[in-house]
């Protein structure tokens, strides 16, 4: 049955190793398809923007070091803020004149900003992309043995999975993650207990533009700072989301990983399909099961 | 009211026939169809339509008594758009001749287009050998490079140094075939062995798990038969990993001065490329490239120095035969030698190839350059007939025997 793949079962090191780079794929996803499923889950906003502004994360941090000397680590906690308050002007300014139409407007909404911020940047910084050096403590690589991994690439997969984490904590544990819960449901009964609703929206739809700028933070030094680097993998994230349901924190989190280990597999057995095998399995979920993995049929 | 209809519409026709009446070229039209906005927009991309209108500049602005206008498109590395777009510059635009054409895949497509038109177009971007061998056309230049000369020249240079053994890391679609085949004919005819390739789809952002897979092959050398955003993704990835450090050896088969501009002479120090043109090579790049730096703020690749060389021999060719029948041009440029500030003891060869000489650099490391742009140093001049020797024989219907 094996016969038509290309590479017969390559041996264990090497087999363990792809599995290990497919989990560093799946903690990109996992971060930008949570920031993703937060924003419709909770404001029924399908996001588009979400590969800009993953894209403005890294830009920003790569601006921080260049203009203002400041490195890697305080760029973690500044980017994400920064581009965190651009989403919420954004949300101020556009999302909210919207907020009362069918979800197509706002994704058309976002899909416009998408272009726009991405032409924009493109003009003025090409399309090569621009350097940005691993900081220092984390150069290197880690001989584990079957293989020899780069430091930074097992701290991205460490740093996403807190967030990820932590995130799902915040949300599905605390008290304000109640309210938010309770404002998608029914907002007009959730204000009238006293709780700043619209205040709400425009702080998690900044929290969640965050989350892209954080995976751009972490991106930066492993792929070029491009202009292009979200529109290529906007796509592949909302895949993962509708594969994992559209409004579950948990479902956005475990399909990220998951699809990047699949990914990361078929990158060994059929490379030539690895940009497509997510799309497949998208097909394959929405026949089976339309509302996604772990997804609430509304 | 049906009286009003007939009268509008007859004369919304009498007008359309008045428009194309107008459509008899009082202009001559050139056309830059390039990759404006992708992986490869920095190597052909604005920088192609800058340099375009410069020869038209040069050369005068007009031809035969009539004006000359650059137009451009963005044919996003899509055959079907690139293909679809040329038929229409063709049919209705007016436009006499498409050059940069950058993405093999799309030059093929907008070959087949010309071939059937009887246009030339005279291609500085793509690089697939199969331009010029299986898919040739009789009014095709295939201008500034291809992927023979690629291989002879740093494909030849690496594995007489020592290079025997090779992993391919290929760009799935007709350039990255191209330049793998063709590479790998001259590893083999210098006495080395091809022990492996993965193909890649295109722009793809992420290269480990190829980079783990050739590091398990143990291959001397890995070849990375791709260009542009992708090979810089490559190299800078492979750095990671420290391929580099545990022995193998990185062949950037293209590399263009855009790319190692990108990933900074850091990462890139130590790597040979094969390229037609550097900026600061002679007296004669040296003062066109910095009439081109003062328009766009980069130095010019060898994509772009080869859509000026290649406009204003093709306006010189319509000067010189009074025409601008496709295959008279041809005929013309075959006839004679050309060179320019780009092209030396170039020779314009009856498959549509453009032989000229070649140059095998190796990018300086960060102690010995000397500006943000000072970045190769010359290792070898290749002369043409050596750098377009063919690896699989004349493969052009036209060309053979």
């Amino acid at each position: 049955m094996l016969s038509w793949l290309h590479v017969a079962m390559p041996p264990a090191p090497l087999f363990f190793a792809q599995l290990l780079v497919g989990l560093i794929n799946g903690s990109f996803y996992a971060l930008l398809s949570l920031g993703l499923a937060i924003i419709f889950g909770l404001l029924n906003i399908i996001n588009f923007a979400h590969g800009a502004q993953y894209m403005m994360g890294a830009f920003c941090a790569w601006f921080l070091l260049n203009w203002l000397g400041i490195g890697y680590w305080p760029a973690l906690i500044i980017a994400p803020v920064t581009v965190g308050i651009v989403g919420i002007v954004t949300e101020r300014l556009l999302l909210r004149q919207i907020a009362h139409l069918d979800h197509l407007y706002g994704l058309l909404l976002t899909f416009g900003l998408a272009l726009v911020i991405q032409g924009l940047f493109r003009q003025k910084y090409g399309s090569s992309g621009l350097p940005y050096t691993i900081p220092d403590q984390l150069q290197g690589a880690s001989n584990l043995g079957f293989m020899f991994l780069p430091i930074y690439r097992g701290w991205v997969i460490v740093a996403s999975l807190v967030v990820c984490l932590g995130t799902w904590f915040a949300i599905e544990r605390t008290r304000l993650g109640a309210y938010l819960r309770a404002a998608t449901e029914n907002a007009s009964l959730v204000q009238a207990f006293g709780i700043n609703v619209p205040r709400m929206v425009t702080l998690t739809y900044g929290a969640g533009v965050a989350l892209a700028a954080l995976a751009g933070v972490l991106a930066a030094p492993i792929y070029q700072v491009s202009p292009l680097m979200g529109s290529n993998l906007i796509i592949v994230v909302f895949a993962v989301v509708v594969i994992g349901g559209m409004g579950s924190i948990l479902g956005a989190i475990i399909s990220g990983f998951a699809l990047g280990l699949i990914e990361g597999l078929t990158k060994v057995f059929y490379p030539e399909a690895s940009n497509t095998v997510i799309f497949a399995i998208m097909a394959l979920v929405l026949l089976v099961k339309p509302a996604g993995l772990f997804g609430r049929a509304t | 009211m049906r009286r009003v209809a007939v009268a509008a519409f007859s004369a919304a026709i009498w007008l359309l026939m008045g428009a194309a009446q107008a459509q008899t070229p009082d202009t001559i039209k050139i056309g830059v169809l390039a990759d404006m906005s992708s992986l490869y927009a920095d190597l052909g991309g604005p920088g192609s339509v800058t340099a375009a209108q410069m020869a038209v500049d040069d050369f005068g602005g007009t031809a035969l008594g009539k004006k000359v206008e650059i137009v451009s498109a963005d044919h996003q590395n899509k055959p079907d758009i690139g293909a679809s777009i040329a038929r229409q510059w063709f049919d209705t635009d007016g436009v006499q001749m498409i050059t940069d054409l950058t993405t093999s895949s799309v030059a093929l497509a907008v070959q087949e287009v010309a071939r059937q038109k009887n246009k030339v177009i005279m291609i500085t971007g793509a690089a697939s050998s199969d331009l010029t061998g299986k898919a040739c056309a009789p009014t095709a230049i295939h201008y500034a490079y291809d992927t023979t000369a690629l291989a002879n020249g740093t494909g030849g240079a690496v594995v007489r140094a020592g290079g025997k053994t090779w992993f391919f890391i290929t760009a799935d679609y007709a350039f990255g075939h191209s330049l793998q085949n063709d590479t790998s004919a001259v590893v083999e005819a210098n006495g080395g062995k091809v022990v492996g390739s993965v193909n890649v789809p295109l722009n793809t952002a992420d290269f480990s798990s190829y980079l783990l897979q050739a590091q398990a092959s143990k291959a001397q050398i890995i070849g990375l038969a791709n260009a542009g955003g992708d090979t810089i993704n490559s190299i800078k990835q492979a750095a990671e990993f420290g391929i580099v450090k545990g022995g193998q050896k990185l062949a950037g088969l293209l590399l263009f001065i855009s790319d190692v501009h990108s990933l900074g002479l850091q990462t890139a120090q130590g790597l040979e490329l094969t390229s037609s043109f550097y900026w600061d090579l002679d007296d004669q790049t040296r003062a066109w490239s910095k009439k081109f730096f003062d328009k766009t703020g980069k130095e010019p690749t060898m994509t772009q120095a080869g859509v000026y060389s290649a406009t204003t021999h093709y306006l010189e060719a319509i000067k010189a035969t009074n025409s601008i029948d496709g295959p008279t041009i041809i005929k013309y440029l075959q006839s004679k030698p050309i060179n320019d500030f780009m092209i030396r003891n170039g020779h314009l060869q009856p498959d549509g190839s453009l032989v000229h000489d070649m140059y095998l650099f190796e990018v300086k490391s960060p102690a010995d350059s000397k500006g943000p742009w000072d970045l190769y140093k010359l290792i070898a001049k290749i002369p043409g007939d050596e750098a377009y020797k063919l690896p699989h024989g004349e493969q052009c219907p036209a060309a053979k025997g």
